[in-house]
């Protein structure tokens, strides 16, 4: 077991670079996730740290140990793809057996590894199979079962889940947790989905663009991402953003929004937002679970407005509704019995105690 | 154009279509199995006369009687030739010429079709087309130059090269590894990225990913490229025309040619026993491994 | 119980030194170089040399001593049979290649018209002809076309038809030598046309079927130019393969009746290794390249584009 240290991690492809100097500590034992849109390097970070890409410059440290130079097999690490990559001449205990074979290890302790692993996994009777007659949750865990055999200082996932359907992929989530709870090892784990991201890690670094956004506990990001782009990565629905204008009225504050729309700003945020009043570029971030149906009785921060709708999806708990303000679609959630209907008005509070205020032109939430 | 030719008959066909439908497809099976009968008739033909005249003794031959017919069946020319050293010789040099051709090839291609699929080096993409280029290049143009070369060669060294049943294991490789590589490297190529990755990961070398891992996945492919291998040097007609002359340094083609032909004298029945005889490799491993056999027909045009 | 698994043997490879990335990674392309090393001798040793070489010998004189230049290459363009021999090699591929490919065409789609169980067997047989080799069929068709015991000339005799000449009369020996060629190859198109069939989506002709065009539209408008890729390759490598083509006219004619089945293969090999002219030999043989170069620049351009697609 290790902690993995990244240092002002580089990856340039000829011109390009795909990876823009990144530090990040992962401790022992903790689970981390690497998360973003596709093409935000969060693979090629892996890659690298994996020893199957080039370091263009900084350093990768596991266990306290200069990694740049060791070749992938030094590096006691193990790795689950996307595909899983199973060698599919050899049966799963083959599969599960080949690095530990390689390795010269006695025959006694091959077996022993394996059916523990194939015991954590609940794979014991597919071991004489070949991959071709395995599902996909199957596959995923002979893919796992691979790199627990190893007993690898570091786990490296690299989108592991999404090759499966939908119900499975949740289920294997909760499956990756609970192996990982009893194993313990330090894991790195990517993907473009951020519900897996913010299920799975105990902490989450959003990439963009070849650069850490943020890093923070999925509670810290989903509650004070620090930029624009957290804030409308992580959430689902994404979060709305709607350009607003900052005005003083004495000791108090409020947030217009062109059409005549007035948002009083709490007490309790005046003092943060109070410098922002001569910038004409703000965006008013709201998650659509903070606009909901206007009930008799408001909380403070609490405040109701008109809004026509213009599409409704009822989902069952709760219904998503979508209308125009100030030029964007904003949507919001309310309650399925607030007799929401396409087209028709409907009386809707914004919950400001959660609002956040962006700067447009840098991008970070203020 | 289209439009025109698709929308004008649609009104009047809507209504009998679906009786017809069937209908239509029960006279096109009759069609394809009637003329199939006949192309295969016209295929099948050559060597369903080779087996008749086999059966036939001289006598029955030179009658003037029905050659489709075998009136008089006999194994005679079976015997005669499989107790012939003259021949059983041709067909030992064709079988060790055409299995150690085999070795040569795959010892040649498969770690060449490894290191230009996989491990990318200067000038491997560009060797990789020249490959290909050379699959290009026949036989019939470099014959001549190789013989010349080979006469200078004995000249300067005193190898006598011309002549020898085993130049051929010089000469065939450069009709075989350039497809059996192109072959290779196609099917290689199709091997996800990730799997040799994780053998990488799983700690295993180069060497180790190509033994382990490649050659048994891509095993289909190897078995494809092992019986290309194995019929173009069993086949092949020109080179042991050109450069072997004595009798007992003649593979099967040229040996029945040569030595069952002598004069104007045609011992037709003898040379069908024997051609059939040097047919029977190729077609039974046809039979056998069919499939392998035409995907590895199929595979140098697609892929790649 | 997990700990009992992390207990176990520390793993060897974590004690191992480390080495350079960047060594590994040069050892790496010296490697593959190695491993592409037998390859590369063979192609620059037994093909691009001899290729160039036979440039060279192309310009001796016959006991080779002497530098002809272009000697040889003006004593065939004074010679008709030279010119008797491109006309045929001209003739023979062409001829031979279309009826190749509109014969394995036809063959194909009725293969693939075949409920799917019994195409296996439809087509194991229809490809006898490729397997056989070539020499060993053509001494059958030799016998076919034996000038006194013909059986195809027993058959037409019945109708009170022939004797035809089979390989004895200057159009019936082109005939046979592209009727022997037709048989050979004409398997092989069918193979990769069936291939090429069956990788067109049923959706396709069911949406044209919907659309009201008939078999014939649907082979027009959907089938040839789906499948014109592979129909064009398909082509070319025959092309090169029947323009080179030396068993075929060598075992039933051997170039005759008076030269006039020849083609480049059979000819280079008559003048250099029978009439021991190997310059002269060389510089006919060399006459292949400018078609073989425009077909090889065609199928080369058609698998990069299609690896750049992928």
């Amino acid at each position: 077991m290790a902690e993995v240290k990244l240092r002002k991690i580089i990856k340039r492809y000829d011109e390009v670079e795909a990876v823009r100097g990144i530090d990040l500590d992962i401790a022992d034992h903790e689970f981390v996730v690497l998360v973003g849109p596709s093409g935000c390097g969060k693979s090629t970070t892996l890659r690298m740290i994996a020893g199957l890409e080039d370091i263009s410059g900084g350093e990768i440290l596991i266990g306290g140990d200069v990694v740049n130079d060791v070749p992938p097999k030094d590096r006691d690490i193990a790795m689950v793809f996307q595909n899983y990559a199973l060698y599919p001449h050899m049966t799963v205990f083959q599969n599960m057996s080949f690095g530990l074979r390689l390795k010269r290890y006695p025959k006694a302790e091959i077996k022993k590894r394996v059916d523990e692993a194939a015991r954590i996994l609940d794979i014991k009777e597919l071991l004489d199979r070949k991959p071709k007659a395995l599902s996909g949750g199957q596959r995923q865990r002979v893919a796992m079962g691979r790199a627990i055999v190893r007993n690898p200082k570091v786990f490296l996932f690299d989108e592991p889940l999404s090759n499966l359907d939908a119900k499975l992929r949740v289920q294997m989530r909760t499956e990756i947790k609970k192996v990982h709870q009893q194993v313990r090892t330090t894991t790195v784990y990517v993907t473009h989905d951020q519900v897996e991201a913010m299920t799975l890690a105990d902490r989450v670094v959003v990439m963009n663009n070849g650069i850490i956004e943020q890093v923070g506990t999925p509670q810290e990001l989903y509650h004070s991402p620090k930029t624009r782009f957290v804030a409308g990565f992580i959430g689902s629905p994404a979060m709305n953003f709607i350009p607003c204008r900052m005005e003083a009225n004495g000791d108090s504050l409020s947030v217009r929004l062109n059409d005549g729309l007035v948002f009083p700003v709490p007490a309790e945020r005046v003092a943060r937002y109070r410098g922002h009043t001569q910038n004409g570029k703000l965006l008013l971030g709201l998650r659509p679970e903070h606009i909901t149906e206007a009930h008799a009785h408001l909380a403070p921060g609490e405040i109701p407005f008109e809004a026509r709708l213009e599409v409704t999806e009822p989902m069952g708990m709760e219904t998503l509704v979508y209308f125009p303000l100030n030029g964007t679609q904003v949507c919001g959630r309310v309650n399925p019995n607030a007799g929401a209907r396409d087209g028709a008005p409907l009386r809707l509070a914004a919950d400001l105690n959660n609002m956040h205020l962006i700067d447009e032109a840098s991008g970070r939430v203020i | 154009m289209t439009d025109a030719a698709l929308t004008a008959p649609k009104k009047h066909a809507a209504n009998p279509r679906y009786g017809s439908m069937s209908r239509d497809r029960t006279w096109a099976l009759r069609w394809s199995y009637f003329f199939l009968i006949l192309f295969a008739i016209f295929f099948l033909l050559p060597p369903i006369y080779m087996l008749i005249t086999s059966l036939k003794t001289s006598a029955e031959i030179s009658a003037a009687r029905n050659p489709w017919w075998v009136f008089n069946p006999t194994l005679e020319n079976y015997r005669e030739l499989l107790t012939s050293p003259q021949y059983l010789g041709y067909f030992r040099n064709s079988a060790i010429v055409s299995v150690v051709v085999v070795v040569i090839t795959m010892l040649i291609s498969v770690p060449a079709a490894f290191a230009l699929s996989r491990m990318k080096f200067w000038g491997s993409s560009t060797l990789a087309t020249g490959v290909f280029l050379t699959y290009l290049i026949p036989e019939t143009l470099l014959f001549l130059p190789l013989f010349k070369m080979f006469a200078l060669f004995n000249e300067w060294t005193g190898i006598q090269l011309i002549n020898r049943w085993w130049v051929l294991l010089i000469l065939y490789p450069t009709l075989t590894v350039p497809f059996c590589t192109w072959i290779m490297i196609g099917y290689f190529a199709s091997i996800p990225k990730e799997l040799d990755e994780a053998a990488l990961i799983d700690g295993a070398g180069w060497m180790q990913t190509l033994t382990k891992i490649f050659i048994p996945v891509a095993l289909p492919g190897l078995i494809a490229a092992t019986i290309f291998a194995f019929t173009v040097s069993w086949a092949q007609f020109l080179y042991p025309l050109a450069f072997t002359t004595s009798t007992e340094q003649l593979v099967l083609p040229v040996g029945i040619i040569t030595s069952l032909i002598k004069g104007d004298v045609f011992n037709w029945g003898q040379i069908m026993t024997g051609a059939l005889l040097g047919a029977a490799p190729p077609l039974i491993i046809y039979a056998f491994l069919m499939d392998y056999y035409i995907s590895g027909l199929t595979a140098g045009a697609t892929k790649g | 119980m997990v700990d009992a698994v992390l207990q176990g043997v520390q793993t060897p490879g974590a004690t191992r030194k480390r080495s350079s990335l960047r060594r590994t990674m040069q050892r790496k392309s010296t490697v593959a170089f190695l491993m592409a090393l037998p390859l590369i001798l063979m192609i620059a040793f037994l093909v691009i040399y001899p290729a160039l070489y036979s440039l060279h010998l192309a310009t001796l004189n016959k006991s080779m001593e002497r530098f002809v230049g272009f000697g040889n290459f003006l004593f065939l363009f004074k010679r008709e049979t030279f010119w008797k021999v491109v006309e045929q090699s001209c003739i023979f591929a062409l001829t031979a290649v279309f009826f190749k490919a509109i014969i394995g065409f036809t063959v194909a789609h009725f293969v693939h018209n075949v409920p799917n169980d019994r195409q296996r067997k439809w087509r194991g047989m229809l490809l006898v002809p490729w397997v056989i080799p070539p020499a060993m069929s053509c001494l059958a068709w030799l016998w076919l076309f034996d000038p006194s015991y013909s059986a195809f000339n027993w058959v037409l005799g019945i109708f009170n038809i022939g004797p035809v000449p089979w390989t004895g009369d200057a159009f019936w020996a082109r005939f046979s030598v592209i009727l022997v060629n037709i048989w050979i190859g004409a398997p092989f198109f069918m193979i990769m046309y069936l291939a090429a069939l069956k990788s067109v989506p049923d959706q396709l002709y069911e949406a044209a079927a919907i659309d009201g065009a008939n078999w014939w539209q649907r082979i027009w408008y959907i089938t040839l130019p789906m499948m014109r890729n592979i129909i064009a390759i398909t082509a070319l490598f025959s092309l090169i393969v029947t323009f080179a083509n030396f068993d075929i006219v060598q075992i039933l004619t051997q170039g005759g009746p008076i030269d006039l089945t020849h083609v480049f293969a059979t000819w280079s090999f008559t003048l250099g290794i029978q009439g021991n002219d190997i310059p002269l030999g060389a510089a006919v043989s060399l006459f292949m390249v400018p078609i073989l170069t425009v077909a090889a620049v065609f199928i080369l351009r058609d698998i990069t584009r299609r690896g750049n697609e992928s």
